[in-house]
């Protein structure tokens, strides 16, 4: 069994943690131990939240005790080394033009590749979904080759389109919604992966992969607008279970 | 005809907030909800709501709106403040603390707040909103819930559940004050592990000021500064409602209800489940000191909150029927305006 230690995260959540590093292996820790706990369907638990290096649960204290609850989570440790979660794979429209890619150029001049280098590089990977967070629907993906690899900007900017791909380090986000961001941003999808009105609105979870696809601009142009009217989604490709474990 | 709250003035930060939706954090999204779910609960109380009930959270100051009902029941609780009521052209003082009952064209402004950062303006019967992810409340960074997935605004007809209400002694809460926050009390962890001996004494030991952008996502303290033993960077780990988190300049953020879900600094404390609402009441200017409490503290003082939370019911009266039946009979518009002048005696 791996190592872990349980961390108090004041009196209704722990966070069960797995190391200080973004590793693939060790998210999978995380996720096979999310999918452990969802299969036990413990009263007391209210959710998990799964992220690069831990899980948090967050429970009911007077339903279920802090010294109970570490108990339990030994035992889902011991299931969680058998345990299968879904892992689905979306294949993602993104549009790599510098008219809807503010970075995309400088990028490609840091790393010393031509844009198209850049989107045939960035298309070719298959991203695991490492967590989502910081935005609602926003998933952190990874890993990106050395290649690919290079710091946040100096100077972040104000606001992003909604839709936008950005890279840093090893990670590519896509962001919901218009946000600040510090990422380089190298692409925009026309799909909304978050829409409120639509049941719980998140398409890509934890776990799920990505391959982006990429559109020219006049492509992209045309399904933003059916995509801003719900129209367009990610398309759904497969829902094998994976068993990264 | 319909019934709404028409928004003449919005205030400064004016949303609709129930008890949030818990459940959605794994999918960046945080319960949100009231920041000071007590009083969202005694207001609602008040009025004769269920405790789940969507108000309207007033932050600092708070909106000016005309009743476009026949009639209704609002009851404010929370921080103090100065509402005044115009009637036909007489204005009177609604007071916080009980119901009162509105009526069609009525105005209602609800002023500055003071000894807390929130008040609650809870409505018999609520809002008639439909729930997003099982709550009214606003997420405003979200886009989501509430009206329209943002604060108010001028112009704004917020459509009320409720058409006309029952004439009944109005409720009044009694001997409940709630202190000005001063000290939270916290737990350790995630990350205390990551701070040396002297960084987190200085932490229990330092006054801290509440900062100017202060809102339902967290507070920036200013104060003597903690740096962590190994760096103000970490791989991003869970947040949690009550979070300390210690960024690169080591003046502590603290966390509420609306904060982002994932973050990449190192939590020195979490502010325990009992004290979540004194956390939410914090002003802007605020100065706050934080006491280490063991888990079994923690499980006591929750017990000791919850104790509280189930004893409001009793601790609502009728309101004498002497102190409100000068304003009954003005609501019932069988007295004038000439009659105010003894109102403002009482």
């Amino acid at each position: 069994m791996s190592d872990y230690r349980i961390l108090p995260a004041g009196d209704a959540a722990l966070v069960v943690d797995f190391g200080d590093r973004i590793e693939r292996a060790l998210n999978c820790q995380v996720l096979a131990l999310a999918q452990a706990i969802a299969n036990d369907h413990v009263e007391g638990v209210i959710e998990t939240v799964p992220t690069f290096r831990s899980l948090m649960i967050s429970y009911q204290p007077d339903l279920l005790p802090y010294a109970q609850l570490v108990r339990r989570v030994g035992d889902w440790m011991v299931e969680a080394a058998n345990v299968a979660y879904p892992s689905r794979l979306w294949r993602l429209p993104v549009c790599y033009d510098e008219s809807v890619a503010p970075d995309l150029i400088e990028v490609a001049e840091r790393l010393g590749l031509s844009p198209a280098e850049i989107a045939a590089r960035h298309t070719a990977i298959t991203h695991h979904v490492y967590m989502l967070g910081f935005l609602p629907g926003q998933p952190y993906l990874g890993d990106l080759p050395a290649e690919l690899a290079l710091p946040r900007r100096v100077s972040p900017r104000g606001k992003v389109a909604a839709g936008s791909v950005g890279m840093a380090m090893t990670m590519t986000c896509v962001f919901p919604r218009e946000t600040p961001c510090g990422l380089n941003i190298i692409g925009r999808t026309p799909a909304r992966l978050w829409d409120p009105s639509r049941g719980e609105g998140c398409q890509i979870m934890p776990g799920d992969r990505v391959i982006f696809e990429p559109i020219p601009l006049a492509t992209f142009e045309a399904l933003t607008k059916p995509a801003a009217e719900g129209g367009l989604q990610p398309r759904f490709e497969s829902a094998e279970g994976g068993l990264f474990t | 005809m319909t019934a709404s709250l028409d928004i003449l003035s919005p205030g400064l930060a004016t949303t609709v907030q129930d008890l949030g939706r818990p459940g959605y954090l794994h999918l960046g999204i945080p319960a949100g909800g009231a920041l000071d779910a007590f009083s969202l609960r005694a207001a609602n109380a008040l009025v004769g709501n269920a405790p789940d009930v969507g108000a309207l959270e007033i932050a600092y100051r708070g909106p000016r709106f005309r009743v476009a009902v026949r009639s209704a029941r609002i009851a404010c609780f929370g921080a103090s403040a100065s509402i005044v009521l115009r009637r036909e052209g007489v204005r009177r003082k609604l007071d916080v603390g009980r119901s009162h009952c509105l009526l069609l064209g009525d105005e209602v402004d609800i002023g500055a707040v003071a000894g807390a950062a929130i008040l609650y303006a809870a409505f018999e019967g609520g809002f008639d909103i439909a729930p997003a992810l099982g709550a009214v409340s606003t997420y405003v960074r979200g886009g989501l819930g509430g009206w329209h997935g943002r604060a108010l605004k001028a112009g704004d007809r917020l459509p009320l559940a409720r058409h006309r209400v029952e004439d009944r002694a109005e409720a009044m809460l009694e001997g409940l004050e709630l202190p000005p926050t001063r000290c939270l009390r916290v737990v350790d962890g995630p990350q205390t592990d990551h701070f040396a001996d002297d960084q987190i004494a200085a932490f229990y030991n330092s006054e801290y000021g509440v900062g100017s952008g202060a809102d339902r996502m967290g507070a920036r303290l200013f104060g003597p500064p903690v740096s962590p033993a190994r760096g103000h960077d970490i791989v991003s780990d869970a947040i949690s409602l009550g979070s300390i988190q210690i960024p690169g300049d080591g003046q502590p953020i603290v966390l509420r209800c609306e904060h982002q879900t994932t973050g990449g600094y190192p939590k020195i404390a979490t502010v325990i489940s009992a004290d979540w609402p004194a956390l939410g009441r914090l002003a802007i200017g605020d100065k706050v000191r934080f006491q280490r409490v063991t888990m079994d503290e923690a499980d006591a003082a929750r017990r000791a909150y919850a104790a509280s939370v189930e004893s409001l019911p009793a601790r609502i009266k009728p309101v004498p029927v002497e102190v409100d039946l000068a304003s009954r009979l003005w609501a019932a518009n069988l007295i004038s305006g000439v009659c105010d002048a003894r109102l403002n005696l009482d």
